[in-house]
């Protein structure tokens, strides 16, 4: 709906930022990073605290402004955009702490994510619409949490909530869904659904996780990215980065 | 949802009940039945009435939309003057001072000309039309800039708070041109029909019934509606919501506004039933009242508001005729019991109400 580039339509990639450099007060957080990200992709993003992680998604949903390079999506120069057009765009981000709507209902937290005209008249005699209704049960289905569909928001357990911020990311059907540490504080079987959700999403979405659960990451990635002091380490599968001295010394060996 | 459902229905028909045999009872019913209802009990109960009406607004904006208003009793005043300088001008020539033009007090304040505010009010349809925009207007410049500079929490009640102070201090002046301290009062008649009269306070009784049936119909249709859960969504993420893409300022004026329009409808049917309108219904004290009429029958429900007015001010009348000292610290002790005991409310007692909003 939201996609201005359908997937089908163009493969290769849809995400590419060049020498991009962010300083907080002389600390380069970013140092020249440049990143591709091809479509339909799940990407594992690891690496040290500090190592620039969430300056990139901030770069990348416009919420931090570089000081250089250029970050695209498609065709869109995403520096040009301000953080809702970015979100309208098709880029979805998903915090580390998830914030659902505890006093309503599975299902109504998803209905308010619904694209749409969001005025207060429109909401005021809003009907939900058949496609509408169809698209928020998929979602439930995709999220697994079509039995609490009537269940308050608050009553979920904690990996549930993460669950549930990812089908309200859903709803908006972003092409890019970037996720901040999504099995933190998750049991060992929701860390477990969680791989298998984010998993589904491929292809379909492009998804980046960034990540500091190495099991987790071992669990889902196809592709993985190592930065380091604002640049990217290595790149590459799994077992070729984890065997990579130089990724060892700065990060797995510790 | 179908346990509200079912409160809703069931305070409709209690409503509409009491529309139709509070009247028969004081009408068709003789003075010496024990049945009899007098016309100075119809009038208390349209009072209560009209506080229902006025704590539904604040339950709207309070319990919905997390907005604690503490100047809802401006709103209310309003509307209850707009309501007054119709009725002071329909007494005419009958004034004290026979005046064919001007109210008593602007004669005694040897006046000579009707203030250009005062035009108009002679007209009933021009006077309903002030009675609700007068409210609205005040309630959409002060939450224009209230909420377009995100004043939230206790900053914005405490704005609303000297927001009805300054009304009090206005209004008290003479000069204002609204009576002073005296306010108005010695009102004749409302659309032609005497006010002393039983039958004029039995159709105030009725009309005032079916306002508050119809606000509290209004009040659920928003509150079910898309618009309702996204004003609960404000009260309980106001960032996620704006996240969302919802202009959260923008809801909020709506909620706002709506709801001062009620208040100002509940003021202008409270004025003729008790026969005077003056400054000190703009007392702060007055609107921290309704917060407590809707905490004690269960913020965020509507019924609970309405229910919640008509009892403590059901006990109010009693602890005032019977213990007048006592009633400011009974009205405190029942707020505090209420956030210890009852953090929802008398309708947190009703069986089922788990699932309440």
């Amino acid at each position: 709906m939201t996609g201005t580039l359908p997937p089908e339509l163009i493969p290769g990639p849809i995400l590419e930022l060049r020498d991009l450099t962010v300083s907080f007060d002389g600390f380069k957080a970013l140092n020249a990073l440049s990143l591709t990200i091809d479509r339909g992709e799940l990407r594992c993003i690891i690496g040290p605290n500090g190592a620039g992680k969430t300056t990139m998604m901030d770069v990348v949903t416009g919420k931090t402004r570089p000081d250089q390079g250029s970050a695209f999506f498609g065709e869109i120069n995403l520096l040009d955009l301000s953080e809702p057009e970015i979100a309208q765009a098709g880029i979805g981000r998903k915090f580390q702490k998830p914030t659902v709507f505890e006093r309503l209902t599975v299902f109504e937290n998803l209905e308010l994510s619904l694209w749409g005209d969001k005025r207060f008249l429109a909401a005021l005699f809003a009907r939900l619409t058949r496609a509408q209704g169809e698209h928020i049960a998929d979602v439930l289905d995709v999220i697994g949490l079509g039995a609490q569909r009537g269940s308050m928001a608050g009553a979920l357990s904690h990996g549930q909530k993460q669950w549930l911020e990812i089908g309200m990311l859903l709803m908006q059907e972003p092409d890019v869904l970037l996720v901040d540490e999504p099995v933190a504080g998750m049991t060992p079987q929701e860390t477990e659904r969680t791989a298998e959700l984010l998993v589904s999403l491929m292809a379909e979405h492009t998804v980046i996780v960034v990540e500091h659960d190495m099991d987790f990451v071992r669990s889902i990635a196809r592709r993985v990215t190592v930065l380091h002091e604002g640049r990217v380490l290595a790149e590459g599968d799994m077992d070729a980065v984890q065997s990579d001295p130089r990724v060892i010394e700065v990060y797995l060996g510790e | 949802m179908t346990r509200s459902d079912q409160t809703g229905t069931a305070f409709v028909s209690t409503l509409a009940i009491a529309a139709v045999l509070v009247p028969i009872l004081n009408q068709l019913v003789p003075v010496s039945s024990p049945l009899h209802v007098s016309t100075y009990v119809l009038t208390l109960i349209g009072k209560y009435l009209c506080y229902a009406i006025l704590a539904l607004a604040v339950d709207l904006v309070w319990g919905y939309c997390g907005i604690l208003s503490l100047g809802h009793a401006a709103f209310f005043a309003l509307g209850g003057y707009a309501m007054g300088m119709y009725l002071m001008r329909q007494i005419g020539p009958r004034g004290v001072y026979g005046d064919p033009l001007l109210p008593d007090f602007m004669v005694f304040l040897n006046w000579h000309q009707l203030p250009w505010f005062w035009h108009g009010f002679n007209h009933f349809p021009f006077a309903l039309l002030m009675m609700v925009l007068v409210p609205a207007l005040l309630a959409l410049v002060f939450g224009w800039l209230a909420f377009r500079s995100r004043v939230t929490g206790v900053y914005l009640s405490i704005m609303t708070q000297a927001l009805s102070y300054a009304l009090l201090l206005a209004f008290f002046r003479n000069d204002m041109g609204f009576g002073g301290n005296n306010g108005f009062t010695d009102f004749k008649e409302l659309l032609g029909f005497d006010l002393h009269r039983d039958s004029t306070r039995v159709v105030l009784f009725v009309a005032t019934a079916i306002a508050l049936g119809a606000s509290y119909m209004a009040c659920r249709a928003i509150v079910k509606s898309r618009a309702g859960r996204v004003i609960r969504a404000i009260r309980d993420a106001e960032s996620r919501t704006r996240f969302l893409g919802y202009k959260v300022e923008s809801y909020k004026l709506w909620i706002f506004v709506f709801s001062a329009v009620l208040a100002g409808i509940a003021g202008a049917l409270y004025v003729p039933q008790v026969g005077i309108i003056n400054p000190s219904e703009f007392e702060p004290i007055n609107s921290i009242e309704i917060v407590i009429w809707v905490a004690v029958g269960g913020r965020g429900t509507l019924v609970g508001a309405a229910v919640g007015a008509v009892l403590v001010n059901y006990a109010k009348t009693y602890f005032t005729g019977a213990l007048p000292e006592v009633w400011l610290y009974a009205l405190g002790a029942l707020f505090v019991l209420t956030t210890l005991f009852l953090p929802r409310g008398l309708m947190g007692l009703l069986p089922g109400s788990g699932d309440a909003q």
